[in-house]
């Protein structure tokens, strides 16, 4: 290999050449660019979404963070092809994104729970839609609903079931037919802290073990330093991205790194960010 | 006044007489419908009224077992008409709910009909039916359809309208069609409502039948009411309409038990304000 050096210092420079990159970067699974979304409302035309662009590769963690409103449940719709967009381009693993598209699993803001279902078979539907064999969706199901401590609650009607409880059962239906691409609108946002933690270690460790694209949106900085490759910070009015903020934490994340100051270093810039646009004010 | 302790809420242990226990068992309707009967039976007897004016409860009981001959076949004649019509009732109006909520057309032409209908006193035009159908059992089945159906079809629309867009999202990003939306979705999200519709129609099925028997008709238990009614036949009116209700209320009762099988999710939050 010591060759390899002169070599290319020999060569003409022509197109594209050996980066110094240890890893070779991954492919783009989502590539958008120039999004635009305009809702007609009542009280005329709002614009959710401007001129997004935003590439994430195969199996990177992207948070998407941003105050209420600014369009980040809208942008989760748009890659989804639930909504379409006004303008721009989306493509999801090399296809253009011009119907809804189910290779996929959401995690939607509600949790939107059948209410006609027990747990097991609100998750369960999920390889009833898709035909899968039953017998190996149930084990699966059994399995994630452990993962999620709620073994003991997979015949209990939603209306049995606390908040955290239904966004944890719609988690694991999400996860159910192991999409390599997750979509996740505010996921813990009903949870109890400690549940919280143990579902964020949950998650990176499904990521880890699928190799998933995950598409996360939260309120929560730390959240987001915590569990994400890249944090996008957006802002309202027009919805668009202000500022996208690698995070060069080693993985496996441990809870325990939340206390390193290079964790607090990427809170203080987060929070400063929300300072600077006004999210945040401190005087009262 | 002192706090009560609210351990008394935790402690559950039967301490009641088994005498007392049987009467708690008892539905408090069931003990006000006695004291009624009690009532209206000593006031018969204290007062002597005569049997054309108010017979007692008792003498009613003793007019149904020897009018019985009469009583249940003409009986069977309106619970035939009352359940064929409720039958085609729902025949009709589910899927053409179904049709409402699926179609924009019928949405807008239709629909808008259906529920102005609903202004039109339907008794008025049962007469009209009578000449157009005879005095079989044809008109009163279709009064009985008439009447059942429009909150079949009306609760029935508001029930498949009931799917949240969020519900149709998720739908879709499972990659289910137009037909696994249907079953999977939107016809279960509207089973409550559809069967609220169909315990309001029972009744009503019940009064179209009795109605319809009253405009004209040879057979029926409306039509023993009406010819007790001009013999001056209290008693024999009061084993009719007795009869009649028991037999409204046994299908209203059969339906709930259906729907408790059918929607047996909602069981837990029916309960919830019963002790
Ligand atoms: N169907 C709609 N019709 C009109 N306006 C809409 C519609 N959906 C969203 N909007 C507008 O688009 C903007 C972005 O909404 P969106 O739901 O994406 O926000 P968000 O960032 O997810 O907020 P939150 O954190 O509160 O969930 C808001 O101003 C909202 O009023
Ligand atoms: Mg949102």
């Amino acid at each position: 290999m010591t060759a390899t050096p002169g070599l290319a210092a020999t060569l003409p420079d022509t197109g594209p050449t050996v980066t110094e990159t240890a890893t070779p970067p991954r492919p783009a699974h989502i590539s958008m660019s120039g999004v635009t979304k305009v809702f007609n409302g009542r009280k005329g035309k709002v614009e959710a979404l401007r001129s997004v662009d935003l590439d994430i590769r195969r199996g990177e963690f992207v948070s998407v963070l941003g105050p209420s409103g600014c369009g980040k449940s809208t942008l989760l719709m748009l890659l989804s092809g639930l909504l379409s967009r006004t303008e721009g381009n989306i493509s999801v693993g090399g296809k253009d994104i011009t119907k809804p598209n189910s290779d996929l699993g959401i995690v939607f803001q509600q949790d939107v729970l059948l209410d006609w279902r027990s747990a097991l078979d609100n998750i369960l539907i999920q390889a009833e839609l898709r035909k899968s064999p039953m017998e190996e969706a149930k084990a699966k199901a059994r399995n994630l609903l452990r993962m999620v401590s709620l073994q003991d609650f997979e015949d209990a009607y939603p209306h049995e079931l606390s908040g955290g409880m239904r966004q944890r059962v719609s988690i694991c239906r999400a996860l159910l037919h192991e999409p390599d691409l997750m979509l996740m609108d505010e996921p813990f946002g009903a949870l109890d802290a400690m549940t919280r933690d143990q579902l964020q270690i949950d998650l990176l460790r499904l990521c880890s073990e699928r190799d998933m694209t995950v598409f996360f949106i939260t309120h929560s900085i730390s959240e987001a330093i915590f569990l994400s490759d890249r944090v996008v910070v957006m802002t309202p009015r027009p919805g668009r991205i202000e500022r996208i903020i690698d995070i060069d934490l080693p993985r496996p994340r441990r809870l325990a790194m939340r206390e390193d100051p290079k964790f607090t270093g990427y809170v203080h810039e987060l929070t400063d960010i929300f300072k600077n646009l006004g999210v945040f004010r401190e005087e009262y | 006044m002192a706090a009560i302790p609210d351990t008394n809420l935790d402690r559950f242990e039967d301490t009641r007489t088994p005498l007392r226990r049987a009467f708690d068992s008892i539905p408090p309707s069931l003990l006000t419908l006695i004291a009624l009967l009690v009532f209206w039976e000593t006031m018969v007897q204290w007062r002597n009224i005569p049997e054309y004016i108010l017979p007692a409860p008792s003498a009613i009981v003793e007019v149904m077992i020897s009018y019985w001959h009469r009583l249940w076949p003409n009986a069977l004649v309106t619970l035939g008409e009352i359940v064929f019509g409720f039958f085609c009732a729902v025949c009709i109006g589910v899927p053409l709910a179904v049709a409402i909520v699926y179609s924009h057309f019928m949405q807008r032409a239709i629909y808008p009909l259906i529920v102005m209908s609903q202004t039109i006193p339907k008794v008025a035009i049962a007469p009209l039916l009578l000449t157009w159908f005879g005095y079989g059992v044809t008109p009163k089945i279709v009064i009985v359809v008439l009447l059942s159906f429009f909150p079949i079809v009306i609760n029935s629309v508001m029930g498949l309208k009931a799917t949240t867009p969020e519900m149709l999202h998720l739908a879709k990003s499972m990659g289910a069609n137009g037909w696994q939306t249907f079953w999977k979705f939107r016809l279960p999200k509207a089973l409550p409502s559809i069967f609220a519709g169909l315990k309001l129609a029972t009744v009503l099925s019940v009064i179209g039948a009795i109605v319809a028997e009253f405009i004209g008709a040879d057979k029926g238990l409306g039509y023993l009411i009406l010819i007790a009614g001009a013999n001056f036949d209290i008693a024999r009116q009061f084993a009719s309409i007795i009869l009649i209700s028991i037999m409204g209320m046994v299908f209203f009762a059969v339906l709930s038990r259906v729907e408790r099988i059918v929607v047996p999710w909602r069981q837990g939050s029916d309960l919830a304000g019963e002790g």
